[in-house]
């Protein structure tokens, strides 16, 4: 039996998303994939599963949700409300849900994108190689009360395990690297950019965010004059009236606003993440220390799986405590998937 | 010259943290479309194997790497002396180039903003049809949007600026034109180019194995059609267009 999961009830920004499909740029498609892809690490490291498994990707809030049997599932990305009957459960953590039972996942708490990902992974059509709905292109859908998807085959049983998520749900200092067109700004102007504070917008999207500075907009000598070229997502355009947008992976393909700069790929997250309001701050990296500083990360994330740790659990949210081997202080360590068979 | 190899053009910058431009120009000119696309085909015939992806726009190369497994500097180096290899700007046009002919309907709701581009041209509705839809236009660069061809060059009474609002939504198959350029959407969206006519051509199509119908280095004509021709043609993805090899 294809094992599904039904959508009861959707939050206004629901699709499927895995890493995206590079490779049609010169077709003017943009990669889409979650606009958090640490998320998506994260949640393969809980379930200890391939990163390139498609999950749900909920924008604001979740939704509720039902499984046609067991399944293990983990949830990462911005912290959201989460019980399964009605009993919360932990965010960046993995949980089993059984065929029944009621997942519920309510508004972000911070953040903007909450991932949903299941043991085994959705196992839907691909298009173009990739899952990942990209709906400016008109790829997948947005998901929809009584919408199900599929499930993967999943051989693992391992829940109630947990992970310290990378702190990028409230704003904060991104690093950027100087791009094409950085140079068509004046030094004073960069320095202004790096010394404004900026406001997400509450116009933003999987496409880009806009930022709005706490002084004048950005003025390029360039102007509007500049040829239409590449925009990768990570790109931080100046838009006619000087307000930045910074782009994500849902991105067009070609701009002809300028660019001020390009932010680090490990630093996007923080910046698809922050909700209406964040602050969020820009710090000019050379591309020495980009290197280095993604370097570093490529090994963290790499590593991830071992960051993972069972949860602890507080007794008085074990319901049948008394059927615990409770006596000599320790358990056969296996309590919190044994009733996966 | 602008055709000639300098020690201005091309340049090389790099894009991003993973990537890298080569440009050709900084305004469009046919030699520096023509040597972009030349050296993108030369990129990915090289094969280096930190490159991930490449592609162009209008006068410039792109491609994308992987810095933790090759150094900026030394893509660099690869690029200048693949660069250094020929005069780039007397490149021939890409092989298996098409011409297609796209029925495009130049009246009524169809074209709402045609007699405003028209005269914004110095042209009558009538000559302004005239010359758009006899005019032989190349694919200068895919881009923006899925499939989303630029094509030109129209007669230099078409360099027209772009409106300043945008349309809030110019409908997929969507012929627009500004700055001696026309675009055509593949998908609904809202733009500062002007809709002058409508096309039944698909442009994006993800679920077939040919998801894309153009190619830089194409060329289109997009001849007048009735509304009463064109209603037949909604159901054939090339929207009654047909094709032949040029070159």
């Amino acid at each position: 039996m294809n094992r599904t999961l039904t959508v009861l009830r959707a939050g206004p920004a629901m699709s499927v998303q895995d890493q995206g499909r590079a490779g049609y740029l010169a077709f003017g498609l943009s990669r889409s994939g979650a606009v958090d892809g640490l998320a998506l690490l994260e949640g393969a490291a809980l379930l200890g599963q391939d990163p390139r498994l498609a999950a749900l990707e909920m924008g604001g809030m979740g939704g509720e949700f039902a499984v046609s049997e067991t399944t293990r599932v983990a949830l990462t990305g911005a912290p959201m409300r989460a019980s399964i009957d009605g009993v919360n459960i932990q965010w960046n953590a993995s949980h089993l849900l059984e065929a029944g039972q009621r997942l519920s996942i309510g508004a972000a708490t911070s953040g903007s994108y909450g991932y949903l990902h299941l043991g085994g992974g959705i196992n839907g059509a691909e298009v173009l190689g990739a899952q990942s709905a990209h709906l400016a292109a008109g790829i997948g859908k947005m998901l929809g009360d009584g919408d199900t998807v599929s499930i993967g085959p999943d051989t693992q049983t391992l829940t109630g395990q947990k992970i310290a998520a990378e702190p990028r749900f409230d704003g904060g200092t991104v690093r950027i690297v100087p791009s094409l067109q950085t140079e068509f700004f004046a030094r004073s102007e960069i320095a202004r950019f790096e010394a404004t504070s900026f406001k997400r917008d509450t116009r933003g999207n999987r496409m880009g965010v806009r930022i709005i500075p706490d002084g004048d907009g950005f003025k390029t000598e360039a102007g509007l004059s500049v040829l239409s070229e590449v925009i990768v997502p990570g790109d931080v355009q100046v838009t006619g009236d000087g307000t930045p947008f910074v782009l994500l992976s849902e991105c067009q393909t070609t701009g002809g606003y300028p660019r001020i700069g390009s932010v680090l790929p490990m630093d996007l997250p923080c910046v698809a993440q922050a909700r209406a309001g964040a602050t969020l701050q820009f710090q000019f990296v050379t591309l020495q220390e980009a290197v280095a500083l993604e370097r570093r990360e490529a090994v963290r994330r790499k590593t991830l799986r071992g960051s993972v740790q069972p949860m602890i659990r507080n007794p008085h949210d074990i319901a049948d405590l008394l059927s615990y081997q409770l006596i000599s202080g320790a358990t056969a360590g296996d309590d919190l998937e044994r009733d996966i068979s | 010259m602008k055709n000639m190899q300098t020690a201005t053009w091309p340049k090389v910058k790099t894009a991003g943290f993973d990537g890298f431009l080569i440009s050709f120009g900084d305004q469009l000119n046919e030699p520096a479309n023509r040597a972009a696309l030349a050296f993108r085909d030369a990129l990915e015939r090289a094969g280096l194997a930190a490159v991930q992806e490449t592609s162009t726009s209008l006068v410039s190369t792109y491609l994308r790497f992987d810095p933790l497994a090759f150094d900026h500097e030394a893509m660099r180096g690869e690029l200048t002396a693949l660069l250094a290899e020929r005069n780039w700007f007397d490149a021939d046009l890409p092989k298996g180039r098409k011409l297609w002919r796209v029925p495009t309907v130049y009246e009524g709701d169809f074209a709402p903003q045609l007699d405003e581009a028209a005269q914004a041209a110095g042209l009558t509705t009538a000559e302004a049809i005239a010359s758009i839809s006899t005019s032989r236009v190349r694919v200068q660069t895919i881009g923006f949007a899925p499939g989303m061809p630029y094509l030109g060059a129209l007669p230099e009474v078409w360099n027209i600026p772009r409106q300043t609002a945008l349309n809030a939504q110019t409908p997929a198959g969507g012929l627009c034109v500004a700055i001696r350029q026309l675009v055509l959407f593949p998908v609904a969206t809202p733009t500062g180019w002007r809709h002058i006519g409508q096309t039944a051509f698909r442009l994006f199509r993800p679920e077939t194995d040919a998801p894309f119908a153009l190619r830089p280095g194409d060329e289109v004509v997009f001849e007048q059609t009735t509304p009463e021709a064109f209603a037949k043609m909604q159901n054939d993805p090339d929207g009654g267009a047909v094709n032949e090899v040029i070159a």
